[in-house]
């Protein structure tokens, strides 16, 4: 075994929060990081696990913070380091890389040129030996034509290519340490086993001690070789990832890992799945059950035919419509009383737009939704309203979709006075409040005194105010910590059970999905390529794209890690961007068995899946 | 209220507004004479016991004059903040709203906001006669498109808000949604931008004056006291000096009072606060 490289003695981090108070964030927390090792640390938000990254790379603003303790990089003590030798840590020793990679470039310089300067800042080398290097780099991160791509600049690259420049640019002056602080948590699912292939490979050929940041198990178990469980600024739990993964001692680790959804967990069961809950103080786990049969066969709730929806990019004086943004293409799917329908798919495959589809909040370009025999497309304002009272939809963020002028009460009542119901409303309120588990003395509070969680449980109260038949919800639990993820899906499977909800659940999240749905639809570029029960779908996949967003979801389970996937270079979603003359091709379904259906796919399909 | 105790910016406006919107009400105790009397004994005296600012070319009371002048600045100023803002809210709102009407609004709006304010508005006052109600409705059409632009692009962007799409779901309808969601958002920019047309219209009410393209020149205004003391400025700089003292007074007061509202209305300012 190696000696550290990375060594952090009781690592403490305190924050001025005016008037010359301190809220101490970090609470003395050592840990160290070997050779070649990927050591990740692991929490929800606020737990102080990024707070440690910034404070060990001395990045936070010395006026207004305290750090104190030791991070030693071989016998160099950092800490106390000189500014100006510092800075020449950062890059050499350490390289960093961050979350967002649409923001981390400069979009007005070429990528050549930002890597040239990044590599000639640390290296007295010239120009042309530095673009030399810079073009080894990008092969290094495997982007392929790496000597004409260069040239580029980054707004000719997708998310997950700038993430891997970003690898590229740190990887520039061969620094000792990585510390990636949540680098995949922007991505799609596909992009991101591809990036978390590519930091592992490139860790072995580099000698790279890699310290991972992440909120997400699943990442965790794909490439930590050991895990610290930081929890409001104490590291309550550190070990080699698989006795963590088989054997988690601390109560709060085994509320982590029971929030984390596993992949194939539901198999043998039909109906959706509650999350265990794990008391925080006592560790222990109640066994979750199938929840009960709620799909009403007799009711449909939903009838979506051919629904396509389109945006006219426009342009010049007049308005000439240059392209078709083919967001929604012919879908169809019908969906019964009680029944959750997930439609999963990457960001930009038109799943949210098929949800504001629905109620019309985008306006639809063709196709039917028949909601109560009527049809939605084609209602008046005023009938639309009415229609309306039986499909309300949960948002994504949070924060943006509660207005924060209004109390909680008057968000919840808002949809209540819009049809009339004065008398009582208050009453309701109190009763919808309690319902998704908050307690009615809320009513007074305003958003921003409510934690992500909880507005998101205001949030499904509003929806249910007119008591609708059917729920859009939009990644209704993607901006949510695990923990917290678990209760809002777990609420929503009981408001299901008692009040026979439909749900249309929208979700980029492969494991939330086979634990919430009865039955799932793929989109790929505006169209649903396999459709049907989720047994079967997550069973028996049998579309190649549906088979590569199961592959790529990270699993919760370190022994899985062996069958590394080979090396692609990016196979990232295409454009959905048509010229106006666009006639999408006519498509066929096959079914494979009762309810299940799969696109008849062409044959760039069969190429791009086995080459993979 | 605690944030505009915390800014002397707001305190300091406001006072100095105060101030002179007092000396405006009260203009007939606090003038010494008839602001437009006539007295050819006493013509282009210097600032004496008797007249305190000195007296112009027919012998009128200066001082008395810029006292009765606020009184015009004053008007103008608030009437055209006022009737600007409630003109460009409501277009703002239904280009924000309207998409048919968005286009050829903001292209009328585009339109005005290419002719200099001062052009438009003595091209304006020169169709009709000077009056205040003149002097006010063409200072007013030339600043309403820049209030039009700040409401849209706050209309604009609030539609995007999830909490806006919850609304429309829920079934509000849209008039409940502006008054609802739309409007109260958008009265801390527009407060902000009322205080800076208010300076503005004052500065154009006196070069209108100036010109003699505005307020008749018996009308103790601003501008037509400068007008009047312009051709002599070199040797009775009073006529000129107290007006323009009191005009720049006034203005400065109110962009203080701007700067400070826009800073305590900033929501990013009030965290750090």
């Amino acid at each position: 075994m190696t000696s550290p490289i990375l060594n952090v003695e009781n690592l403490k981090v305190a924050f001025n929060v005016g008037d010359d108070r301190w809220r101490q964030i970090v609470h003395g927390i050592s840990f160290n990081v070997r050779e070649k090792e990927t050591v990740a640390i692991v929490g929800e938000s606020g737990s102080g696990k990024s707070v440690s990254a910034m404070a060990l790379m001395r990045l936070l603003p010395e006026q207004s913070t305290r750090v104190s303790g030791s991070v030693r990089l071989a016998d160099k003590e950092l800490l106390t380091l000189h500014e100006e030798q510092m800075r020449r840590v950062r890059g050499d020793d350490i390289a960093m890389i961050f979350q967002e990679p649409m923001t981390s470039l400069n979009p007005v310089f070429t990528v050549g040129f930002q890597l040239v300067e990044a590599i000639r800042l640390h290296r007295d080398i010239s120009r042309a030996d530095a673009r030399m290097e810079a073009k080894k780099l990008l092969e290094k991160v495997r982007i392929s034509d790496a000597d004409t791509r260069l040239d580029d600049y980054p707004d000719a690259f997708s998310g997950g290519m700038r993430q891997r420049v970003m690898i590229a640019m740190a990887l520039a002056c061969n620094p000792k340490v990585l510390i990636a602080d949540e680098p995949t948590t922007a991505l799609d699912v596909t992009i991101q086993a591809e990036i978390l292939d590519l930091i592992r490979t490139l860790q072995d050929e580099e000698r790279l001690a890699v310290l991972f940041i992440t909120h997400d198990m699943g990442v965790v178990a794909q490439i930590a070789d050991r895990t610290l469980v930081m929890y409001e600024g104490n590291i309550v739990e550190q070990g080699p990832t698989e006795r963590l993964f088989r054997s988690a001692e601390h109560p709060y680790t085994r509320a982590l890992l029971a929030a984390v959804p596993r992949l194939g967990e539901s198999a043998g069961h039909t109906r959706p799945m509650r999350f265990p809950v794990v008391d925080i103080e006592t560790g222990k786990v109640d066994s979750p059950g199938e929840s009960p049969d709620t799909v009403d066969d007799g009711r449909t709730v939903l009838e979506v035919v051919d629904l396509t929806t389109r945006y006219p990019i426009t342009s010049g004086v007049f308005n000439r419509v240059i392209l078709n943004v083919h967001a929604v293409e012919k879908i169809s799917f019908t969906l019964k009383a009680g029944e959750t329908l997930a439609l999963v798919g990457e960001s930009g495959c038109g799943k949210s737009t098929t949800g504001r589809s629905i109620l019309r909040l985008t306006q639809p370009t063709s196709g039917s939704v028949i909601v109560n025999g009527n049809d939605i497309v084609s209602l008046g304002p005023k009938q639309l309203r009415e229609a309306r009272r039986d499909m309300q939809m949960v948002f994504q963020d949070p924060f943006a979709s509660l207005n924060p002028r209004h109390t909680l009460g008057d968000a919840i009542k808002e949809p209540l006075y819009a049809h009339g119901f004065k008398k009582g409303a208050s009453d309701r309120v109190a009763d919808l409040l309690t319902r998704v588990g908050l307690t009615p003395d809320m009513s007074r509070r305003y958003p921003h005194e409510l934690s992500g969680g909880q507005r998101q449980r205001v949030c499904i109260a509003r929806a249910l105010a007119l008591e609708p038949k059917l729920i859009v919800a939009d990644e209704p639990v993607a901006a949510l910590d695990a923990s917290i993820k678990a209760k809002v899906v777990n609420l929503m499977l009981d408001l299901q059970a008692s009040m026979q909800l439909a749900y249309l659940f929208i979700s980029h999240d492969m494991a939330v999905v086979e634990r919430i749905s009865h039955r799932v639809a793929v989109m790929y570029l505006g169209e649903i390529v396999e459709i049907g029960p989720r047994s079967a779908v997550f069973g028996n996949p049998q579309h190649p794209y549906t088979k590569k967003l199961l592959s790529a979801v990270p699993e919760a389970d370190p022994s899985t890690r062996s069958k590394k996937r080979s090396l692609s270079t990016s196979t990232e979603l295409k454009s959905p961007f048509r010229s106006v003359d666009y006639r999408p091709p006519a498509r066929t379904y096959r079914t494979v068995s009762k309810g299940h259906q799969v696109q008849e796919w062409g044959e760039e399909w069969n190429k791009e899946f086995y080459c993979m | 209220m605690a944030a505009v105790s915390r800014r002397p910016t707001i305190a300091i406006g406001a006072t100095l507004f105060a101030t002179m919107a007092l000396l405006a009400v009260f203009a007939p105790l606090l003038g010494t004479t008839d602001p437009t009397a006539i007295n050819p004994t006493a013509r282009l005296q210097w600032p004496s016991a008797e007249h305190w600012f000195g007296t112009d070319m027919a012998g009128r009371d200066i001082y008395s004059r810029v006292i009765y002048g606020a009184r015009v600045s004053l008007i103008v100023g608030v009437s055209v903040a006022l009737l600007a803002s409630v003109f460009g809210l409501f277009i703002g709102i239904l280009a924000g709203f309207i998409r048919g009407l968005d286009g050829v609004l903001m292209r009328i709006m585009d339109g005005l906001m290419s002719i200099p304010s001062i052009l438009l508005a003595i091209a304006l006052v020169a169709l009709t006669q000077g009056s205040l109600a003149s002097v006010i409705t063409a200072i007013t059409i030339a600043e309403v498109p820049r209030v039009t632009r700040v409401i849209r692009s706050v209309v604009l962007s609030l539609r995007e808000q999830p909490y806006v799409d919850a609304a429309i779901s829920a079934g509000t309808t849209t008039p409940m949604i502006i008054l609802r969601h739309i409007l109260p958002n958008t009265l801390a920019p527009l407060t902000v931008q009322a205080t800076y047309l208010c300076a503005s219209a004052m500065i154009i009410e006196a070069v209108l004056s100036f010109v003699g393209a505005g307020m008749p020149p018996s009308t103790p205004s601003w501008g037509n006291i400068m007008a009047e003391g312009r051709a002599i400025w070199q040797v009775r700089l009073n006529i000129v000096l107290f007006p323009a003292l009191f005009l720049s007074l006034t203005v400065l007061a109110v962009n203080l009072l701007g700067d400070g509202l826009r800073d305590a209305l900033d929501p990013r300012a009030q965290r750090n606060a």
